[in-house]
């Protein structure tokens, strides 16, 4: 049966080409893989091999032809005995089907998937609490879900004997043994490959780096391997993971061990993003983190790692992501934040409260998911809002949250959104210098009476 | 422990087929010619403008997959890069399901999500499909750190090329496999091409299994084009794995006929070269020249395989044409999981 020999598309954008030369003629046998012609693409000459097996019985399109479109019948191949011009006219060549239609419009920001407010108290009234540290927190979150699951370990830099570099993993090597707390050598990309493959095949690795400055090494696996994986396998290769260390800045170590990456990691679907800022939040966050199916980033603070806060004394406690904290109500002006950033919202709405400015004071805790619905409820009460957070002011968490206010509660705005962030430049190390770098509560109370035109 | 690679008509005689049986020689050529003839045919409909993309074909390394796979048992794990329909056909997944991805349709393994770089099948363990040249491989150690941390004796097949080689997680993965005895056989598929860099272009080591000494990792370099030398040296790998004395290196040497990707034009080499290794090494022609000459099948009997392996290919292509393309909505799934995922249960059980 005689063949149609199309014009192949020989590159990914290539939509046309040049058939620069035969080098078979008509009459010649062919064989499958025989060079038939050479066809310029887009990116370079190529040389075109048979498919099938027969001869060549009518050249279609003579060589030198330019603009021949990818899939037009270019030669005629026959079995022997029969003649090209027994071959019908060709048909309409083979195409993919047409997108079946349009995806509906909308903007990005709209699309962001919004997760339905949750309002319920992260713990019954009347539960008895305890003081702790964010450190002794997150240690307990890790010991108690590595109890509870025989799936779960914990894999870093001197996580096991020298005890954790800031001490978060203290004690677990003694009490879970090497098998479940591994020290790795100083091996980020490879450590968090090996921790994503454990994933991948069913474990539940916690992936301390010992700072997030230290995971940009391994960036690629974090979002290629570990946030992209569930997706690309049509929801087959679920990578439950917990990626956790201190992020933004410690004090007085400079430019490449200061960097906030919020904003970096929250702006990639697949990935789960927590920065909590209260022991509580840590405790509950961390353990909801280890149970969660997806890759989840943990992002602490070196300098919150001591502080005190009060943290239920509940034997399993775990807090939703999506969900916002309201820790402060007020009706002058929402000021939103996460993590370390809290701490300088909370310091700010004390003066300003002095000052006769009632600010509400949100936690966001997560940045993916984020609880948008916390957000416009409140900026439809305040009609003003600032945001605040340590790291850089360009495509910031800030940046984000203006631009969904804008849309989704601009007639309720009586100010522009103000967006208070760490300054425009790598940390430097002078002690006057980092503390003008970063932001201050003072910055955040001058934003508000900005918005507020006091 | 190195071993120079024999001409493959020395290596067997025809008569005797050591280490092997007819059906399992028989097996793996058609094994084999299943993946040469599909990757002919996913070039055709690349060609037709069907598939898009990037398309990287195996053919000519078909040996290294089908060789491998027979020293493997259930349970057993594998994980490559982007030239990857190889080793999903010898593992057992369809046909169909391989071409309908490559054509970005509903019916491929990933839904049309990931193409020809990025499919999976957690069936058959088998775990990507990865596009960054070098992740496969702490991946694959991964997979093997959780048997390992499971207690059970599966290894995992961990693929890479040459051009791998040159990444620094392959040795950052090499020191932690070895000190925590993992049990990975890192498979160095060198078909001496790195895109269009060539091995000595891109390096002044001679081997590339022999890297691993540093690290104390065994190993030795495998004719990649002889079946059975593959399949010797992949028992000799999986025994020394599932005996818990860590992990192994095959080198295998290789060949890749076709250009890097789909629209390279492989000016990096003579088309002398290429029609050589084609008419001396061809590892297809070598299984099929041992059945021929020891009268363990007829032409006839290999006539009819051909006909079986074609009417398989066919049969994907048309399915691969005829899937529909994934409904809009498919755009929003599998971007979280609610659960735990699938399959994870029962195997940490």
């Amino acid at each position: 049966m005689a063949t149609e020999i199309l014009m192949p598309a020989l590159s990914p954008t290539m939509e046309e080409g040049t058939l620069a030369k035969w080098l078979k003629k008509e009459g010649d046998a062919v064989k499958s893989g025989d060079i038939i012609a050479e066809i310029e693409t887009d990116k370079a000459t190529m040389e075109f091999e048979a498919v099938d097996e027969g001869i060549l019985g009518k050249i279609l399109v003579s060589e030198g032809s330019q603009g021949v479109k990818v899939n037009t019948p270019i030669a005629v191949l026959v079995e022997e005995g029969e003649s090209a011009d027994d071959v019908k006219a060709p048909a309409a060549p083979a195409a993919p089907a047409e997108a079946r239609s349009e995806a509906p419009a909308a903007s990005a920001v709209e699309q962001v998937k919004t997760p339905q407010p949750d309002r319920s108290p992260d713990w019954p009234e009347g539960t008895k609490m305890k003081t702790m540290t964010v450190r002794e927190a997150l240690r307990e979150a890790m010991s108690e879900e590595m109890e509870r699951d025989e799936t779960v370990f914990l894999m870093g830099e001197e996580v096991g004997e020298y005890q954790g570099a800031y001490k978060i993993s203290q004690g677990l090597l003694d009490k879970f043994g090497p098998r479940r707390v591994v020290d790795t050598p100083i091996s980020e990309i490879g450590f968090a490959g090996i921790g994503t493959g454990a994933a991948l095949a069913g474990l539940r690795p916690i992936v301390e780096f010992m700072t997030f400055n230290f995971a940009m090494q391994a960036m690629d696996h974090i979002i290629n391997s570990a946030a992209k994986t569930l997706y690309m396998s049509g929801g087959q290769m679920g990578c439950p993971i917990v990626f956790r260390g201190p992020n933004g800045a410690a004090a007085r170590v400079a430019a490449q061990h200061s960097q906030d990456y919020a904003a970096w990691y929250a702006s990639v679907p697949g990935l789960k993003v927590v920065m909590p800022y209260s022991a509580a939040d840590a405790k509950g966050l961390m353990k909801q983190a280890i149970r969660d199916p997806n890759p989840v980033i943990f992002l602490e603070n070196e300098i919150l790692y001591g502080r005190s806060f009060e943290v239920p004394d509940l034997e399993d406690f775990t807090i939703p992501f999506g969900k916002a904290r309201i820790a402060r109500t007020g009706q002058d002006v929402t000021i939103i934040s996460f993590g370390i950033g809290m701490a300088h919202a909370l310091e700010a709405a004390d003066k300003l409260a002095a000052d006769g400015i009632e600010a509400e004071v949100i936690d966001l805790r997560t940045l993916r998911p984020i609880d948008y619905a916390t957000i416009i409820d409140s900026v439809k009460k305040t009609n003003r809002c600032v945001t605040v957070e340590e790291g850089f002011p360009v495509g910031s968490i800030g940046n984000h949250l203006s631009a969904y206010i804008m849309e989704n509660a601009f007639d309720y705005l009586d100010a522009p959104v103000i967006n208070c962030t760490g300054k425009d430049v790598p940390m430097p190390y002078a002690a006057n210098l980092e503390k003008h770098a970063l932001i201050t509560p003072a910055e955040v109370v001058e934003a508000v009476k900005k918005v507020t035109y006091r | 422990m190195a071993r120079k690679p024999a001409p493959a008509a020395e290596s067997h005689s025809p008569d005797t087929l050591p280490n092997v049986s007819k059906d399992e020689l028989l097996q793996y050529y058609r094994d084999m010619l299943l993946i040469r003839r599909f990757e002919e045919k996913a070039g055709q409909l690349y060609g037709m403008g069907l598939i898009g993309g990037f398309c990287h074909l195996y053919i000519g390394q078909e040996a290294v997959v089908v060789g491998l796979e027979a020293a493997a048992k259930e349970g057993d794990k594998r994980i490559t890069s982007y030239r990857d329909h190889g080793h999903m056909l010898a593992c057992g997944m369809s046909a169909r399901g391989v071409m309908a991805e490559l054509t970005g349709r509903e019916g491929g393994y990933s839904k049309g999500k990931g193409g020809s770089m990025h499919m999976f099948s957690r069936e058959k363990h088998f775990y990507g499909g990865h596009g960054i040249v070098a992740a496969q491989v702490p991946l694959g150690a991964g997979l093997a750190f959780a048997d390992k941390y499971l207690g059970n004796d599966n290894v995992t097949f961990a693929y890479f090329g040459d051009g791998a080689s040159n990444q620094g997680q392959v040795y950052e993965t090499y020191n932690m496999a070895v000190l925590w005895e993992l049990p990975v056989i890192f498979v160095i598929e060198n078909n001496q091409y790195a895109m269009g860099t060539s091995m000595k272009r891109s390096t002044k080591s001679t081997t590339l299994f022999g890297r691993g000494e540093a690290f104390g990792i065994p190993g030795e370099q495998v004719d990649g084009m002889d079946v059975l030398a593959v399949k010797a040296a992949g028992e000799k790998a999986v025994a020394h794995c599932r005996a818990g004395k860590g992990p192994y290196i095959l080198e295998v040497m290789t060949y890749r006929y076709r250009g890097h990707s789909m629209s390279d034009p492989a000016k990096y080499r003579t088309r002398e070269e290429v029609q050589k290794m084609r008419d001396e090494r061809d590892a297809i022609e070598h299984v099929r020249d041992l059945l021929l000459q020891g009268s363990h099948a007829s032409e006839d009997d290999l006539k009819a395989i051909d006909k079986e392996i074609k009417d398989i290919v066919n049969d994907s292509a048309e399915f691969a044409k005829e899937s529909p393309e994934p409904a809009l909505e498919e755009l929003w799934t599998d971007i979280y999981a609610e659960d735990l995922p699938q399959g994870s249960a029962e195997e940490v059980a």
